[in-house]
């Protein structure tokens, strides 16, 4: 087999991108960096086939969505495939794809208009989360306690924020023990799990949530899987929070996921494990 | 011997590490400014690209 083209779409070289690198370069790979600030796809010309494969690194969405679209239209193959951005990217298109697949998620409603989204807020019954659709690293994120809040928040977004801000979604606040869990599925195998634990009723570890190792449990493992297949996914990583009645619900799903302090803490090499993957992608692709 | 230049927020000295790439981000010890890698050779700087809104993961 002839080397493997790999192109490594990315924003800024981050320790997960250098690991990715590593991982490819080590299995034989040759990659070429495409950054997402300098590239330019014209319709019209062709090129991007010298790719067997793109990983996508991006850190803007919008960047990873449309570049990945333009790839898999042009017949490049790309992990994650741009539908799996597209659902990961925006937290109603996860949402509705969980619920369509019956994976236990927390209730959630959406609203267009401030007056629409305070009497859903109110026949929830508080707290509630209010999330941005399209949105990250634990970011504008608010917890309603009240009415009084409900209101002001809902007042702000539609404001303060660009048009995307009132599509309103709302989201039980659920009791966690503080600590959330994530799960890494590569390939529809969930190769390791870490707790995020924060005082904070924000876990993610991009706000300076600690990690440490989550054993894989059936359920953990059951459910990643099936969060992983709702979106379509290759490579991604999916949050589950933890009931007080030990249930375990699906949060979110990632698909440019963040792993760098999910290495020593599980003892698992996931940037090989995402090489591995990578590759076999490319090499499918050519076979076709 | 390791690469280095100076902070141009703070003009501290920052150290490029041994494997270091184009484009990738380093913290300059003195100040915390977030810093991208923009040359190797000759080794230059430039303050990391803002957060915008729909960065995440």
């Amino acid at each position: 087999m002839s080397t493997p083209r790999v192109g490594l779409l990315l924003s800024r070289v981050r320790l997960e991108e250098k690991y990715l690198l590593k991982a490819l370069e080590e299995r034989g790979a040759q990659v070429e960096i495409l950054d997402d600030r300098k590239i330019v796809f014209d319709f019209h010309q062709d090129g991007w086939n010298r790719f067997d494969v793109v990983l996508e690194r991006c850190i803007n969405h919008s960047r990873a969505l449309y570049a990945l679209r333009i790839l898999n239209d042009r017949g490049v193959p790309t992990v994650n495939p741009w539908k799996v951005a597209l659902v990961c990217g925006n937290k109603l298109e996860t949402t509705s794809a969980l619920v369509r697949e019956g994976i236990p998620t927390p209730r959630c409603r959406i609203a267009f208009t401030p007056e629409s989204a305070l009497a859903a807020i109110e026949e929830m019954g508080y707290p509630v989360v209010l999330k941005p659709a399209v949105g990250s690293w634990g970011r504008l994120l608010s917890k309603v306690n009240d009415r009084e809040a409900a209101e002001a928040v809902l007042e702000h977004k539609q404001i303060l924020g660009s048009y995307h801000h009132s599509i309103f979604y709302i989201q039980e606040f659920i009791e966690k023990p503080a600590r959330d869990i994530r799960s890494f599925v590569v390939d529809g195998e969930t190769i390791c799990a870490i707790y995020r634990y924060s005082d904070h009723w924000i876990t993610n570890t991009a706000r300076g949530g600690r990690a440490e190792n989550c054993p894989v449990t059936e359920e953990v493992d059951r459910l990643s899987r099936a969060a992983a297949r709702a979106v379509g996914g290759g490579v991604v990583a999916v949050d589950l929070l933890e009931t007080r009645e030990g249930k375990l619900l699906v949060n979110e799903v990632n698909y440019t996921m963040e792993f760098k302090n999910s290495i020593h803490t599980t003892g698992v090499d996931i940037p090989g494990k995402v090489a591995d993957y990578v590759l076999r992608v490319a090499e499918k692709g050519r076979a076709s | 011997m390791s690469k280095t230049v100076e902070c141009p927020e703070c003009g501290a000295t920052v150290t490029f590490p041994e494997d270091v790439m184009q484009g990738e981000i380093l913290s300059c010890p003195d100040c915390g400014i977030e810093l991208e890698v923009l040359s190797l050779d000759p080794p230059q700087v430039g303050p990391a690209p803002e957060e915008e809104e729909d960065w995440g993961e």
